[in-house]
């Protein structure tokens, strides 16, 4: 629907100038992101093209150095600790919100939401100067307990949507066939709502692992993760050893948020398909 | 059989307890109603745990930080004797030497107990250089051989300068505005009205002209970029849409972080942008990009420029192309079937977007401290400033509680004239 059905020469150089103007934007989108890619096996330690040669050194020091290898490690932990407490709260409440008879669900969702819209600085300093009070400070706990507040509105948001979906005549005729609440949830809602609860995971997963201000503040210096490690490699000096680090970040998110909206999409395929 | 179905149940007549024609009035409603009630209440307990959690991870944090902004006890704490003794000072010149020799032995007492430090610092803030002047003090009294503590007093000229003791009245009011006040460059006279600070010391509404210029700017560059590549992606065949979407989708899920370091990479003295203008002609010479504005407002818009385009496209992809063709049919020129049919529709949309942008603009930390010079830093990096250089809480406190003022009016008004929905991403 770009032209009309007799387009005047005009409109035809309009339309092409639309299509430039937007492949130059592709360019301005897709060109950074990819830039740390090729830098990252180059063997020299500058960043210039042409690059002096292929190597993969600058991913043996991010896989391969204490530093590095204890920031993935310590990801890795806040990141796994992060998800299983969203996922497992945000789904309850995802449920609990799917219920029109929730009492001030016009307030609740706003506040559940909350936490992506305020600056994650004062999130930050705030948690740093409650936790210091109640011994939480440089605590994996009290990392995960912050990234969760960040993470876990994506899961309300997921599993909701593919609650929309469910039939919820279909736990009523579980709870008439004579299933439990719980074996009701378990063999009936679940296995509908599965897609919709992974991908929030996913979504949770990759925020607590993409977090840096929040760890800046809380995390002592055994607790670095691997943005923070990152983010101070950037304070200090340039080293190709962060192109490298970045690459591998970069690889994980997209690779999990893909699986997380192809899971979204299956949910809606499905809600689709019964409804 | 039917009155068994839970859609009968649920009719709106019965919920109010209006009985059915036949029913036993008492006894079905109220049944109705218990199991109702039972039902709210197992959707509470559902949601609680998160709720509790949120309260305690991300509620109750803000809401201390956002106290330390007006609630400072550390200076009425430490100088419980000149609160008394200044109870009845006018404010005008010096209070009487009860006052001198009331703060004479507070210092000597919170010296014992080792919290003149905090109380040098806390009056620091509120009047700087007066920590040396504390702690001078403090240690002369400690050491003080004949001299009475009123004559140390009097000795010191910082205690007799005309700004110091209605710093110290100020100070014994545990519930403060000045460092909300501060944070708008403003301050209370010695007529009790509000007035500015003088140039010299203002610092802050600086920076805060400066967070909304840099969210205004980046705004803008990015519905100009995203407008017309949302208008092409909701117009091609869907196969050619699902390709550019997922140009669009790939920056939107790299961390902020990463694209952060991309752009330092891109943004060197040698790096690729400078190659870029120079060999386009559009530069004589390679340009310092890092650690400047221009460079700060590329990264942001190449950061936030998918949270602008999204909702824009959700809103495009639902005009049906019928309805330009009808423009058109009914003979209007391209420019205007855009113009008065397209464009009112897509309103809303761009309205999320922007807003949007602007909002998570305000908050930006990573990017500036990276990328932006000395005088790029937006008000997030000076309230992490104060919290990890400066040491001041008070001050960082009534930053944030602005910052979030405006944050949350915004949010305010998206939630209300947008709805929350909008946020959704594709």
């Amino acid at each position: 629907m770009l032209l009309s059905p007799y387009p005047t020469p005009g409109e035809r150089i309009r339309v092409a100038l639309l299509w430039l103007w937007c492949g130059l934007v592709i360019l301005f989108l897709l060109v950074p992101i990819l830039i740390p890619v090729p830098l990252s096996f180059n063997s020299g330690a500058f960043f210039v093209f042409p690059l002096e040669g292929l190597s993969t050194r600058w991913y043996e020091v991010v896989l391969g150095t204490q530093r590095w290898q204890s920031a993935i490690g310590n990801s890795l932990i806040v990141a796994f600790g992060t998800t299983l407490i969203a996922t497992t709260l945000g789904t309850l409440t995802a449920i609990a919100l799917s219920n029109e008879k929730f009492p001030g669900r016009r307030i609740v969702m706003p506040l559940l939401l909350s936490p992506l819209i305020v600056p994650v600085v004062i999130t930050a300093v705030g948690s740093y100067l409650f936790y210091a009070r109640i011994g939480l400070a440089s605590t994996y706990t009290g990392i995960i307990l912050a990234h969760t507040a960040l993470a876990s509105p994506f899961v309300v948001v997921t599993v909701g949507a593919s609650l929309t979906g469910f039939d919820r005549n279909l736990m009523r005729a579980a709870a008439i066939s004579g299933a439990k609440p719980l074996a009701a949830f378990f063999r009936v809602m679940l296995p509908l709502i599965l897609p919709g609860v992974l991908s929030g995971a996913a979504f949770a997963f990759v925020t607590s692992f993409d977090e840096v201000v929040v760890v800046q503040f809380l995390a002592s210096a055994g607790q670095r993760t691997m943005p923070l490690e990152m983010f101070i490699g950037l304070r200090e000096k340039l080293s190709p050893a962060i192109t490298a680090a970045a690459t591998l970040m970069m690889a994980l998110s997209i690779v999990l948020l893909v699986v997380a909206n192809l899971l979204a999409r299956r949910g809606q395929g499905r809600r689709a398909a019964s409804g | 059989m039917s009155a068994l179905q839970p859609s009968e149940l649920d009719r709106p007549a019965l919920a109010r307890g209006r009985p059915a024609a036949g029913a036993d009035p008492g006894t079905a409603s109220a049944a109705l109603r218990r199991a109702e009630f039972g039902d709210r209440l197992r959707s509470l307990a559902l949601a609680a745990p998160l709720l509790l959690l949120l309260a305690l991870s991300f509620g109750i944090p803000i809401v201390l930080l956002l106290s330390r902004a007006v609630y400072d006890p550390t200076i009425a704490d430490a100088l419980p004797r000149t609160s008394v003794a200044l109870a009845g000072w006018n404010g005008q010149g010096l209070p009487a030497d009860a006052a001198f020799t009331a703060l004479a032995a507070d210092l000597s007492e919170s010296q014992a107990k080792g919290t003149a430090y905090e109380l040098a610092k806390a009056l620091n803030a509120r009047l700087p250089g007066a920590r040396s002047q504390v702690l001078k003090t403090v240690r002369q009294l400690e050491g003080a051989a004949g001299k009475s503590p009123l004559e140390i007093m009097k000795a010191v000229p910082f205690w007799s300068a005309p700004a110091t003791w209605p710093t110290i009245a100020n100070g014994t009011h545990a519930i403060t505005s000045f460092y909300l006040l501060s944070a708008l460059d403003l301050r209370w006279n010695a007529d009790g009205g509000i007035e500015r600070v003088p140039p010299e010391q203002a610092i802050f509404l600086q920076v805060f002209l400066r967070t909304f210029f840099v969210a205004a700017a980046v705004t803008i560059a990015t519905l100009l970029l995203g407008f017309p590549l949302a208008y092409l992606i909701a117009s091609v065949p869907k196969g050619l849409a699902a390709i550019l979407i997922v140009a669009v989708l790939l920056p939107f899920w790299t961390s902020i972080l990463v694209r952060t370091a991309a752009w330092t990479v891109l943004l060197q003295k040698f790096g690729l942008v400078n190659d870029l203008l120079l060999w386009l002609g559009f530069a004589s010479e390679r340009l310092d990009l890092m650690y400047s504005r221009i460079g700060l407002i590329i990264a942001m818009t190449h950061i936030q420029l998918p949270f602008t385009l999204l909702p824009i496209y959700s809103v495009m992809r639902t005009i049906a192309p019928s309805q330009m063709k009808a423009a058109y049919s009914l003979g209007a020129k391209p420019f205007t079937a855009f113009r008065r049919v397209y464009l009112p529709q897509v309103f809303p949309g761009v309205m999320a977007g922007c807003l949007l942008t602007f909002i998570l603009c305000l908050g930006y930390y990573i990017t500036p401290a990276l990328i932006g010079g000395a005088s790029d830093q937006l008000i997030s990096n000076f309230i992490a400033n104060y919290v990890n250089v400066e040491l001041n809480w008070e001050m960082a406190a009534a930053l944030s509680f602005i910052l979030l003022v405006f944050t949350l009016a915004l949010f305010g008004i998206f939630a209300r004239i947008l709805g929350l929905e909008r946020l959704k991403m594709v």
